[in-house]
């Protein structure tokens, strides 16, 4: 029998490897945006799980409009990634420092 | 007959327009343009007085007293420029306007070479209209502006040869001393207007008696007496103004200004200001017996210490100069024995007299070519011998001989101060009798060495006889003159006739209507309990008798004994002065260094104050300000933001990471708190 606690788990899971995936990578913007998606799909999976739960149908519409922001914010990221690159020549993360104090 | 305002506004003004026109366009008007025009308006001004005095003495004009201009009102305070013309302020103004004039003409000759001429011109005719301000003044906003534009004629003056370091210095100090003074003076002219509410002469003196009884707190446990606090804090700014011990020391560093304003200034009116200020506010004082006391302690203190260290003075300026200090302490006893008339009296023989004597020192440094230590003069007298006459009218009235002007002045204070009961006057009457034979042993002194025994300098004759610059400043060695030294020109010894004039006849005089005749009238008010001039009256029996007398009395005795003892020693044994000299070796020190009065002051207020200085430099602004303040608090920022700064490591996901770790903590916190 598959519960609810299942499903939360498995958010949490995704959740967790997209963290590390921002921490661990020190090497490709791509990957950050990835992982960003795919914190974004762990929060979708607990809206989906709840709503499911609860009986709810409103936690899936919420998660339609998140996959379609995440969308919006993905192809801005890229276009962002895009002219980073132009500008510095490089996607490595470990070279990006101008913020540096 | 009454007083005209425009006479009196003329008076005043004249000599103001005179230093207006030589000081603005002297180099246009030239040297003759300066002086006509200076001394032109001094006639103007001097003649008037007169006028104005006869008015009053003869013509029975009552006092004058108006507001002329209301200078600034703030709230129901106005401050006024007005006029009050009694019969001493009436006084007043003929003994400065006529010294005044004198030193006017005097200056002619001896500024003769100076590149100031014009400058000195219009600074003379300056201090003489501040002068008139002060003493014609109706209030004491007035008066305390003629009391400092006096001062800063003074200051100028004395830093007149503004090259000389030494002219520098004294004219600092001058000013520095006179402030403690004038500080003194505004707090009691704030006493007054706190206690009696207006500035205004007449307001306040009609006032006066309701202060008694009304006290002060300034102290935790004592309760001042309001007319004491008043007649203290005022005479302090006398004390400065007049030179009195222990403010003494300005008044022979103003030596280093020319000669001219010696006399005018710092002998015959400036330092008597002191003097008319105490007089005139005489009401006042009269309920402070207290503040009277104090003002005979200082001036007796004054007397004769001041006095003493003329004896040993070997320049022939600054024995004059201790003579004034001697004197003006006698004329400042004379208040503190409320014988105000008989100070006044004093200060009008004064003038005349110190002011020649002033003139004739001056005169003789002339000779000298600007030679003033008298070690390198003596047999002057058949050089110069209208100076050396009048020099010895001029001295004969400063030690008193009888049926001098000096001596009716000067006995009478001897004879006040004895006849009172103050509080103190034991000491002040035992100092003007010591006073009278010191003031004889240093006139004597200076008159032979000046003027008789053996000459003590050579005239060397220089390379070519053509120049007859008489400023020559080509000798180097002291006691060698260019040329044999000669009469000085007439318009230096014309004022020099002029002045022994009234300082031989002005006291056989004045002295039976200003003393015991009640002349002064309502301008000098004297409770009957203290009035030893009226006790003294009865045995007043004419100017002539009371010299007769002179010459069976203690004074006459001392001047005798001391015209003995300068006599032998320096006509006869000059070697005795060098001995004696030895002889008293530590007594010779402490005289010579002045009672170690201006070391005390350097070592304590001027090191001080540059200590002072440097600590408050040093710790308060360097240290605290500068360091811990304004470069404190930028250095803490500084330090927060360094630390800071490492936080920010440019990386993305560092920040992320961070967000990430704030947000646990945020849950964390929630759900702690939620538990």
């Amino acid at each position: 029998m598959i519960t609810l606690s299942h499903f939360i788990v498995l958010g949490a899971v995704l959740f967790c490897i997209a963290v590390a995936g921002l921490f661990i990578n020190r090497k490709n913007v791509i990957v950050l945006l990835m992982a960003i998606e795919l914190m974004l799909l762990a929060v979708n999976m607990n809206f989906v799980a709840f709503s499911r739960f609860l009986g709810d149908v409103s936690g899936q519409v919420f998660v339609f409009f998140i996959l379609t922001v995440a969308a919006a914010e993905s192809a801005i990221g890229l276009a962002i990634l895009v002219l980073l690159f132009r500008n510095r020549s490089t996607i490595n993360i470990a070279e990006i420092d101008s913020m540096k104090g | 007959m009454t007083l005209s305002t425009s006479i009196l506004l003329t008076i005043a003004l004249a000599p103001l327009v005179g230093c207006l026109l030589a000081g603005f366009l002297g180099k246009q008007i030239g040297r003759v343009g300066a002086h006509s025009v200076t001394i032109l308006g001094l006639l103007v001004s001097c003649g008037l007085s007169f006028y104005v005095l006869y008015q009053i003495t003869a013509g029975g004009a009552p006092a004058y007293n108006h507001n002329l201009y209301t200078w600034f009102e703030i709230g129901r305070f106005s401050a006024s420029v007005g006029f009050l013309v009694d019969r001493l302020t009436a006084m007043m103004m003929v003994v400065v306007t006529f010294v005044s004039l004198l030193v006017h003409v005097y200056t002619i000759g001896y500024m003769a070479d100076d590149d100031g001429y014009q400058r000195f011109f219009s600074y003379i005719s300056l201090f003489t209209f501040s002068m008139l301000m002060l003493v014609m003044s109706n209030n004491f906003m007035q008066l305390f502006f003629g009391w400092e534009a006096v001062g800063l004629v003074s200051y100028l003056l004395i830093g007149f040869w503004y090259k000389r370091p030494t002219a520098i210095f004294a004219n600092l100090k001058a000013f520095l001393v006179n402030r403690v003074g004038d500080f003194g003076f505004l707090l009691g002219i704030a006493a007054v207007l706190y206690f009696l509410g207006s500035l205004d002469y007449q307001t306040v003196f009609a006032a006066a008696p309701g202060l008694v009884g009304k006290t002060l707190q300034i102290t935790q446990n004592h309760a001042w007496d309001a007319a004491t606090v008043i007649g203290v804090l005022l005479f302090i700014g006398a004390m400065g103004k007049s030179a009195q011990v222990p403010l003494h020391v300005w008044l022979p560093d103003s030596m280093e200004g020319p000669t001219p304003i010696s006399a005018l200034i710092h002998a015959a009116t400036m330092v008597t200001a002191g003097i008319f200020m105490v007089a005139r506010m005489s009401p006042i004082y009269e309920l402070s017996q207290g503040a009277l006391s104090f003002v005979m302690v200082i001036g007796a203190t004054g007397a004769l210490f001041t006095g003493l260290i003329g004896i040993v003075q070997n320049d022939i300026k600054r024995v004059v100069a201790y003579s004034t200090l001697s004197q003006l302490g006698y004329m400042t006893v004379a208040l503190g024995v409320s014988a105000y008339s008989g100070a006044v009296f004093h200060l009008m023989t004064h003038a005349f007299f110190k002011a020649l004597l002033f003139l004739g020192a001056g005169s003789v440094i002339i000779a000298m070519h600007h030679e003033q230590d008298m070690r390198y003069m003596g047999g002057l007298r058949k050089y110069m011998p209208i100076t050396w006459i009048t020099m010895w009218i001029g001295s004969l009235a400063l030690v008193a001989i009888p049926f001098t002007s000096g001596f009716y002045s000067k006995d009478a204070i001897i004879e006040a101060v004895g006849a009172s009961h103050r509080w103190g006057s034991g000491y002040a009457y035992f100092c003007v009798l010591a006073g009278a034979f010191v003031t004889a042993l240093y006139t004597f002194r200076q008159m032979y060495l000046t003027f008789h025994g053996k000459e003590r300098f050579t005239v060397v004759e220089h390379h070519g006889h053509g120049h007859h610059d008489h400023d020559d400043h080509g000798h180097h060695k002291p006691g060698e003159l260019a040329h044999a030294p000669h009469e000085s020109p007439w318009v230096v010894t014309l004022p020099l006739i002029l002045l022994a004039i009234p300082s031989l006849l002005v006291g056989f005089f004045t002295i039976g209507p200003m003393l015991f005749g009640g002349w002064f009238g309502q301008a000098i008010h004297v409770e009957e309990a203290n009035n030893v001039l009226g006790e003294l009256a009865g045995e007043f029996h004419g100017a002539a008798a009371m010299a007769l007398h002179g010459f069976w009395s203690w004074p006459f005795g001392l001047v005798a004994l001391a015209f003995v003892i300068t006599t032998y020693i320096y006509l006869f044994n000059p070697a005795m002065a060098g001995k004696i000299k030895t002889a008293f070796k530590p007594l010779w020190t402490v005289l010579d260094r002045k009672y170690w009065v201006d070391d005390v002051y350097f070592a304590v207020f001027a090191r001080g104050g540059v200590k002072l200085g440097r600590l408050f430099w040093k710790a308060g602004d360097a240290a605290v300000i500068d360091g811990a303040l304004v470069n404190g608090s930028a250095g803490v920022v500084q330090r927060i933001a360094a630390g800071m700064r490492k936080l920010q490591s440019g990386y993305l996901y560092h920040y992320a990471f961070a967000m990430i770790l704030g947000l646990i903590l945020l849950l964390g916190g929630f759900w702690l708190v939620g538990q």
